[in-house]
């Protein structure tokens, strides 16, 4: 069995998967429960300064459903904890010690003056916990009051409390980042300048669930005026991935550890953010809408997939896709791939056909002889993939690289040595090969 | 103990044990069921199961509506194709039809149920009365429709619709034909093929004149002369003989009698039930009363077939339907004979089948004995009877039904004809409700030039 055990920042866990801050982590009988359940370690719900912030008495929650209710996108107006300070740092300090195994990292979250930080930071860290995760990501509510993702949207002021944190903090500092940016590479340096140990996303998508049908209102609503939310859920993990990805490739930010977070619901996701260069996960909405249990598949499915590929711990996985990521101007223009749909496994449904027809490039036949039968034109396929992305049937359509030959759209021969774009010679822009 | 006495009687089950066996065969799905079955269509281009519908609805689409919560638009993209899709929704056999041709059988062998979403869009129109067509601008020609079945009443609103006004002469005291009066009843329950014609009729320009019978109240030359156009959806009127002695026994009847009958009762309880029935066919005629009579308290139901599973009318969910309900069938045997004691009690001499070399059906000298209180003959309909007669002369038939073009046009000017009184009729509501709209749609072009 590959050893699970993981250490980011020093910090041991019995496995790489945390809770992330939210709130599965605003008390100790949740974080016990997780603990139990099995989680390697929680990061605790965003603590403020006192007295605390106070949340809406009405839905804090909606969803993205399937026809079947399954929760595809989360959507929540919470704010920070609403408990006393000293009640939060109460049960941190016995969580942890009755947990001394588990990583236990607070999430803080305060104005932008350096006393503040200078007065907070050293109460929080009295508790014993193992690490600080500063919350530049929350996009509702505290953005408006000039915190969270009003700090992350700004990498100067990224950078200045991350400084004001690290002068008066001894233990690890994580940045947690906003993913309501452009471009995710400039917060993650300014952690980095600023001192961070590692860098944490991504946090919610600002995000407006649906109208009310009935009311022709925004929904939910309290009291019948709505806010904007945080998104989160399997739908924005593929916005998550891209973000890691992007710090893990880029020369100046790739040596911060990441934590990634963003819609992992099963050991695979986890296995897609280790893979772009996370060091271990963050897990909440998973865990929302199904409750703690989900830890069991998620440790057992990632334990078996390393056994699988012959590694013996996560260690081994992290990063292994980044090399994989480039820019699309050094995607190889000779590479050349065809659509290959399987006789045997094809049920006829003609999904793959029509939106061929429809909308690509009329390169999938609906019949031979008067037969329905659905093939592809060599003639006509680009290698889109768009056939394969909608066929219902698993591996029915694949991809297959055409090695040698012509190919049979452009007539031209397959050449086997490489040339991108930055060569070619319709880019103005291209260098003399 | 020999039996000395035939044993038919009322009351063999409660109220409570009817009201349970005659509940729905298959039960409506609820929201959250259609939902999640309607995410199971696969939205296939140019789709199997719309080829496969006699009525070429549009299953894709109208599953997408349900699936976005637009049930009125699916309820629309089903009856403008078939105003009578809620009653096929509950008898077609959908397993050989749109189901079979699903795409979902080539990889789990489990199609999606198009049929219990059909009911499921159909369902709410109903209970609304929501009118979904309106009528284009009077045309000012006036149709005669003999018949109320479903090829009559659909080519009544398919004409109202286009405009025409339309007089729908029936032969019985309800419309409907056999959606009313020939359709098991667990499978249209609460009264539905009456709601469903009066929908049909909501959209106006119909009249219905019930009780009213071709060859005896009016006759074909007169609606010639009076209307515009004539459509013939007359069915088929009487029944196949079994052709042995004793035929007109007192127990020995007609299962469409019965199946009416039953139809109609208010109290089935008070229904007369034999204790061991013997059903001669192997159509879904034969199905629906030999398992009606098991549900009505009989203690022992044989259906007789002459040929073997695969060549029964009955599609399999309605072979297994009458198995897991307690009924024997009996294949390759044809009755021989039939004798009665004196108390009332038949005895059925089965002569048993098989094919010669040239695959024709010969019957052995080899036989077997059945008692029953009732025979039930189940073996087909047909159009030719006394009183029809004079009025079929100037129709060209084949094997006794009335032949049609593509158009449903028949050998006489201006005389329309669908549904099992043709040649291709086959028995199905579906299959009659089309023609009726084909012949509706030939009539509105012959009538506007």
């Amino acid at each position: 069995m590959a050893d699970l055990t993981s250490e980011f920042l020093g910090i041991r866990s019995p496995n790489p998967f945390w809770l992330a801050s939210a709130p599965p982590t605003d008390k100790a009988y949740n974080v016990n429960r997780a603990f139990e359940a099995g989680w390697g370690g929680a990061v605790w719900k965003t603590l403020g300064e006192d007295p605390p912030i106070v949340n809406v008495n009405g839905p804090r929650y909606s969803a993205l459903h399937s026809n079947d209710r399954r929760v595809i996108g989360f959507n929540n107006i919470e704010l920070i904890t609403d408990r006393p300070l000293q009640t939060n740092l109460d049960e941190i300090r016995q969580v942890k010690r009755d947990w001394p195994d588990r990583a236990l990292v607070v999430s803080v979250m305060l104005p932008m003056n350096e006393e503040t930080w200078a007065k907070y930071v050293p109460m929080i860290e009295d508790t014993g916990a193992d690490a600080f995760e500063l919350n530049f990501g929350c996009p509702h509510g505290m953005s408006e009051r000039g915190m969270g993702a009003a700090v992350g949207q700004v990498p100067e002021y990224i950078q200045m409390a991350t400084e004001w944190c690290k002068k008066v903090a001894t233990i690890p500092v994580i940045v947690k980042l906003t993913p309501n940016v452009t471009n995710i590479v400039p917060p993650a340096k300014a952690a980095k300048d600023g001192g961070a140990d590692a860098v944490s996303l991504i946090n919610t998508v600002n995000s407006i669930m649906r109208v009310n049908y009935d009311t022709l209102t925004m929904y939910p609503t309290t009291d019948g005026m709505g806010t904007h939310g945080g998104y989160c859920g399997e739908a924005v993990k593929p916005i998550a991935l891209n973000m890691v990805a992007e710090i893990s490739r880029t020369a100046e930010t790739s040596d911060i550890p990441i934590s990634g977070i963003g819609g992992i619901s099963d050991w695979r996701d986890a296995v897609d953010f280790l893979a772009l260069g996370a060091s271990n996960v963050q897990i909440c909405t998973a865990a929302m809408v199904y409750g703690f249990k989900i830890i069991d598949d998620l440790t057992d499915g990632l334990s078996s997939f390393l056994d699988d590929k012959g590694m013996q711990s996560v260690y081994e996985l992290v990063g292994k896709a980044v090399p994989s990521v480039t820019d699309w101007q050094y995607l190889n223009l000779n590479h050349v791939e065809k659509a290959h749909i399987d006789q045997d496994l094809c049920i006829e449904c003609g999904r793959c056909h029509i939106v061929c027809e429809d909308t690509s490039h009329q390169a999938i036949m609906n019949s031979r002889n008067g037969e329905r039968h659905f093939e592809v034109i060599d003639d006509e396929c680009v290698g889109c993939n768009l056939c394969a992305s909608v066929c219902p049937v698993d591996s029915c359509i694949t991809m297959r690289p055409v090695t040698d030959g012509i190919d049979a759209r452009t007539g031209k021969p397959i050449v086997t040595e490489k040339a991108n774009w930055t060569t070619h010679p319709n880019n103005p822009m291209r260098k003399d090969g | 103990m020999a039996k000395t006495s035939s044993d038919i009687r009322c009351n063999r089950l409660n109220k409570a044990e009817i009201d349970r066996n005659f509940g729905d065969l298959h039960p409506p799905l609820a929201r959250s069921e259609a939902l999640i079955e309607a995410d199971r269509c696969y939205f296939c281009y140019d789709a199997p199961c719309t080829t496969a519908c006699p009525t070429g609805i549009d299953i894709p689409g109208f599953i997408q509506k349900i699936r976005s919560n637009n049930t009125h638009g699916s309820a629309h993209t089903i009856l403008r194709e078939n105003i009578m899709g809620g009653m096929c929704a509950r008898v077609c056999p959908t397993e050989v039809l749109c189901e079979e041709a699903c795409v979902r059988n080539s990889h789990e062998d489990k199609p999606v149920e198009i049929g219990l979403l059909q009911r499921y869009a159909t369902d709410r129109i109903f209970e609304h009365g929501k009118q979904l067509f309106a009528r284009a601008a009077d045309s000012g020609k006036k149709v005669a429709v003999v018949g109320s079945g479903p090829a009559g009443l659909s080519c009544a609103h398919r004409l109202a619709m286009l405009g025409h006004d339309v007089i729908v002469l029936n032969r019985d005291r309800k419309p409907g034909g056999l959606n009313e009066y020939g359709i098991a009843a667990y499978k249209t329950v609460d009264d539905f093929a009456q709601r469903e014609v009066d929908y049909i009729l909501s959209i106006g320009g119909i009249d219905v004149v019930n009780d009213v019978e071709l060859g005896v109240n009016f006759t074909l030359a007169e609606l010639r002369e009076k209307y515009d156009a004539v459509f013939l959806g007359i069915g088929l009127g009487s029944v196949n003989e079994l052709g042995v002695d004793n035929e007109d026994l007192p127990g020995v009847k007609n299962a469409i009698d019965y199946i009416a009958d039953l139809r109609q009762a208010d109290d089935m309880s008070a229904l007369p039930v034999g204790r061991n029935i013997v059903v001669v066919g192997g159509g879904m005629t034969a199905i629906d009363i030999a398992v009606q009579s098991k549900r009505l308290g009989a203690e022992r139901v044989d259906i007789v077939y002459r040929r073997g599973p695969e060549q029964m009318g009955a599609s399999d969910f309605e072979q297994n339907l009458a198995q897991t309900n307690g009924v024997t069938i009996h294949h390759w045997a044809v009755p021989v004979g039939l004798m009665a004691d004196a108390g009332g009690t038949i005895t059925i001499e089965l002569g048993k089948t098989g094919l010669d070399t040239d695959g024709k059906l010969n019957v052995s000298s080899d036989t077997f004995f059945l008692e029953a209180d009732i025979v039930f003959k189940a073996i087909g309909q047909k159009l030719a009877d006394e009183k029809l007669g004079s009025e079929l002369k100037g129709l060209q038939l084949e094997h006794g039904k009335i032949v049609v073009d593509e158009s449903q046009a028949t050998s006489i000017a201006g005389v329309w004809a669908g549904g099992d009184c043709v040649v291709g009729g086959d028995d199905l509501t579906v299959s009659a409700v089309q023609h009726g709209k084909i012949a509706a749609i030939a009539m509105d072009r012959r009538l506007r030039t």
